[in-house]
């Protein structure tokens, strides 16, 4: 025996057109042969046929000449695409295209191809001198400030993330 | 006169210097965005408001309406859109009434309903009533499907969601708004069925 719930999930579907074929035949058959399925169908389609008929709410008698008047003081925006140069848009691209091939070359010349199999890595990491980088204030200042806008820009994420799972979940 | 054009062909008139032809596309749609802006603010002066403004913003973008979709899912990703950010800056509760104050609204409707119901003995104002008792977004899905004639991926594309979850939402708005007739309008729907 299927749940009330299943019974109706499925009538709905069938009722906005979304069931498969074969899906549609069982509906059919169960509506015609079941006084329980052919009941709620009857309930449900009666809904269905209300909600259709429900009045659209009206606006003021005013509301098309208030809209033109305000219209009369704006104009149209040029599109969006009109004032966005894709050459610009290509130029930064390639420029950072350019950067990532010319790091992976040189990194690439880099690499002691006699070294042999060894994993060893060739730098000792213990002897790197890692005040060498972080002397300078303004490093450390431009370091701190991409950590906190990083964090921030997570904050932000994690948050739509939630929003959206609690919309969907509504 | 702009009347028997059909919607694209009014926004090409429109682009092309004749302001006066976007009067048929506000009065074409101005029920539809007034009634999703209601189901938002559930105050008709704020969803007057709204409205006017959706229809300035519109017409302020109208170059960029390419007719990949209707006419109508665009502007109905406006409202979405302005209504969204309307609640937000007001910070207006769209919460159901099932939370508080719930109840004294319901039977102020309630009441309405039941002189309606006595004149005109419709059982559509009941349904109506009982709409404007759903949540916000219970109300637009509803409001889009039915009313505004939009597909399940139209409405996907208009509330930035998956069809999937347009599908779940659309059942469960269904479900409310059942329960909502059968919590607030017992009787009547004891005389629907």
């Amino acid at each position: 025996m299927q749940t009330e719930k299943k019974v109706e999930e499925r009538l709905w579907e069938y009722m906005d057109g979304l069931a498969t074929e074969q899906e549609k035949n069982i509906i059919e058959k169960l509506i015609a042969t079941d006084i329980a399925w052919k009941e709620k169908y009857n309930d449900l389609l009666e809904l269905q046929q209300l909600i259709h008929s429900t009045d659209l709410e009206e606006p003021s008698m005013r509301f098309t000449k208030n809209v033109m008047d305000e219209i009369a003081k704006v104009h149209i925006a040029p599109a969006t695409k009109s004032y966005l140069n894709k050459n610009i848009i290509r130029g930064i691209a390639a420029v950072f295209i350019g950067m990532l091939v010319f790091i992976f070359f040189y990194a690439f010349v880099q690499i002691d191809w006699q070294a042999g199999s060894s994993t060893a890595v060739p730098v000792k990491l213990k002897n790197f001198d890692y005040n060498s980088i972080f002397s300078s204030i303004s490093i450390n200042a431009l370091i701190m400030i991409n950590i906190i806008l990083g964090l921030f820009l997570l904050d932000r994420y994690l948050a739509t993330k939630k929003k959206n799972y609690k919309a969907q979940a509504r | 006169m702009s009347a028997g054009l059909s919607d694209k062909e009014i926004i090409d008139k429109v682009l092309a210097g004749d302001q006066q032809a976007y009067a048929e596309l506000v009065t074409r749609y101005q029920h539809y965005v007034f009634t999703l802006a209601l189901r938002f603010t559930n105050n008709r002066e704020d969803a007057e408001e709204l409205s006017q403004d959706i229809f300035v913003k519109t017409y302020r973008a109208l170059a960029d309406f390419k007719g990949a979709s209707k006419f109508s899912t665009w502007l109905y990703t406006i409202v979405n859109t302005t209504c969204i950010s309307f609640l937000r800056k007001k910070r207006i509760k769209t919460k159901s009434f099932e939370e508080e104050g719930s109840i004294e609204i319901a039977d102020t409707i309630h009441g309405d309903t039941n002189a309606s119901l006595a004149e005109q003995k419709s059982k559509i104002t009941m349904v109506n009533n009982a709409i404007r008792l759903l949540g916000a977004d219970d109300a637009t899905i509803i409001t889009l499907f039915y009313k505004s004639e939009q597909s399940l991926e139209e409405i996907a594309q208009i509330l930035h969601i998956e069809v999937n979850a347009v599908k779940v939402r659309l059942y469960r708005a269904r479900t409310r708004l059942k329960e909502k007739m059968q919590t607030f309008f017992a009787e009547d729907v004891r005389n629907l069925y």
